[in-house]
């Protein structure tokens, strides 16, 4: 246990002195939350674009702090050797493992109390659904958090830099999380929505209460990916 | 019980035989060094010992366990010294040190490691900003903070100033009286003498010589068919004429390396022949700059190590497997 709280605390010392993860994870959320809710350039087909896009900036929290910051971390870890050797220690790789999704599931906690006090502020006012809410940000983290570590096991530290940031531009675009889905080109749409971004924003909209209920497909998605990624991450990744 | 127990250890990485039926013991208390050119399966060696890779075939015991398969157990046991890297580059040693000894049960307390391996000034410097040799010492430390019983050190020495190898090698020999088992890859053979207890050569996945620094320099190959402790050895000018002095001397002469001799087949009175090689050498205006005359120490390991080395790769080429 004193191993355990011990490189957690280690995690999170590390992640918060980092200047970029901090401004990636919190830095970045707040700035477009704030920016496209009070400058009204986004087709949000609402009078009220922040019911939108809180709920959107949330997922976008969690899927740069699960699968980007963890996953570059990571990726520089294993090129650095420190997981190697790590390997060689009382530590262990599980509770090294449990250790950082303690640390993400830490600063997605700050996040998610940093952005709604933010749009409170700036005039939201949601009807939220704990239950699906937790359950949602759970899947949605244990997805991104798979693809973070694949990338991280698998690639070099600067592919691993690279890849997760392309992959974050794409699915802020294409995951409904500032631009709606239904703005999107059909095809283009279609295919978005079996990506775990646009998922998680669905399912967070709906539990905010905006636009009705959670669809039944963004919850079949949500639970792919929260499965599929973790298992292809423990199988496919290298420690060395 | 043996501290470390290898017997017919292979690894292969695909088609390329690492390892190939290797040998190896290790009792507590002893410091065990494993020399070799790169490539001879001396990491490899040692990173089955540490869990890192599974044995193609044969048996692998540290402290009784076997760590592919008693990984949990053995970690708690032993101290690994990474040759480069394994520290996050933005931690300081205070902070690492602090880090690791909350994996172990009964840890030895981080400041006064720091104070041992001498980075009392950078103990508030991240790791990326240390130099070499500072960076060698925490890796040490690391090696000792769950006080093992068997240590792993991976190239100790390498790019540590004299201050540091100093401080290294007390460090050993301290962990070695406690009852440690130390075992030291290397191929700094200056250091492997002044380190090890015993030694083992690796030469293509086998072991082609062990016993202590002094039984390997008596044993090894000379070219006349004689041991290496009973030849003079001497330093002078490279590119002498050795035929000439040779005959001059009664006796074989063979420039080992550059500007380094050795005289073979001697059996006269030894006062006679150095006197004869030092007005031989003077007459030709030709600095005499070392001399060694019998017996077994005194750089005879680094020639010891040249010639069984050579021998193996011989015997390999000629197609008749390894050496002993």
């Amino acid at each position: 246990m004193r191993a355990l709280t011990g490189q957690l605390r280690a995690e999170l010392g590390m992640t918060l002195r980092r200047g970029e993860s901090v401004l990636l994870t919190l830095g970045i959320p707040v700035m477009l939350l704030v920016f496209f809710s009070t400058v009204h350039v986004l087709p949000t087909t609402t009078r009220h674009p922040i019911a939108f896009l809180a709920p959107g900036i949330l997922a976008l929290a969690v899927m740069s702090t699960s699968m980007v910051s963890l996953g570059i971390a990571t990726g520089f870890e294993r090129g650095y050797g420190v997981l190697k050797r790590l390997k060689t220690t009382p530590l262990g790789r599980g509770r090294l493992m449990v250790a950082k999704m303690a640390g993400v599931i830490a600063i997605e906690v700050v996040q998610v109390v940093v952005l709604v006090v933010v749009s409170l502020v700036l005039g939201w006012a949601p009807h939220a659904q704990i239950g699906a809410l937790v359950a949602a940000i759970v899947l949605g983290t244990t997805g991104f958090a798979g693809l973070g570590l694949l990338m991280a096991g698998t690639l070099r530290a600067e592919a691993t830099l690279a890849l997760a940031n392309a992959v974050y531009l794409v699915l802020l675009l294409l995951g409904g999380m500032i631009v709606p889905l239904g703005k999107l080109p059909s095809a283009l749409a279609g295919a978005a929505r079996v990506l775990p971004a646009a998922a998680l924003s669905d399912a967070l909209h709906g539990a905010f209460g905006f636009g009705g209920g959670i669809p039944a497909e963004a919850w079949i998605v949500l639970v792919a990916w929260g499965l599929a990624a973790p298992v292809a991450a423990a199988f496919l990744f290298r420690w060395e | 019980m043996l501290a470390i127990d290898v017997a017919g250890l292979v690894v292969d990485y695909g088609t390329v035989r690492a390892v190939d039926g290797l040998c190896l013991q290790a009792r507590k208390g002893e410091v065990l060094v494993v020399l070799g050119p790169n490539g001879a399966g001396k990491t490899t060696t040692v990173e089955v010992c540490e869990g890192y890779r599974r044995p193609t075939a044969g048996s692998v015991r540290v402290l009784g366990l076997d760590p592919a398969r008693d990984g949990k157990e053995l970690n708690a046991r032993i101290g690994v010294m990474l040759q480069r890297g394994g520290v996050y580059p933005a931690m300081t040693p205070a902070q690492v040190l602090a880090l690791f000894a909350t994996y172990y049960d009964n840890p030895v307390p981080p400041g006064d490691l720091i104070a041992t391996v001498g980075l009392t000034r950078a103990a508030k410097t991240p790791w990326r900003r240390l130099s070499g040799g500072e960076q060698q010492r925490l890796s040490l430390a690391l090696a000792l903070i769950g006080r093992p019983e068997v240590a792993f050190l991976d190239e100790p020495t390498a790019g540590v100033d004299p201050d540091g190898r100093l401080a290294i090698r007390a460090i050993v020999e301290r962990m070695r009286d406690t009852g440690v088992c130390v075992v030291v890859t290397t191929h700094e053979l200056a250091e492997a003498e002044r380190l090890a207890d015993r030694l083992v050569i690796l030469d293509a996945g086998r072991a082609v010589a062990e016993g202590t620094p002094a039984e390997i320099t008596a044993a090894a190959p000379a070219p006349g068919g004689q041991s290496a402790a009973s030849g003079v050895r001497f330093s002078a000018p490279e590119g002498i004429d050795t035929g000439a002095l040779g005959a001059a001397l009664g006796s074989p002469v063979e420039e080992v390396r550059p500007g380094r001799y050795r005289i073979d087949g001697h059996d006269g009175d030894l006062a006679t022949l150095t006197a004869a090689l030092a007005a031989w050498l003077a007459e030709r205006r030709l600095a005499l700059t070392d001399l060694h005359a019998g017996g077994a120490g005194g750089g005879g390991l680094e020639e010891a190590y040249l010639r069984i080395t050579a021998a193996s790769a011989q015997s390999r080429h000629s197609g008749n497997g390894g050496s002993p």
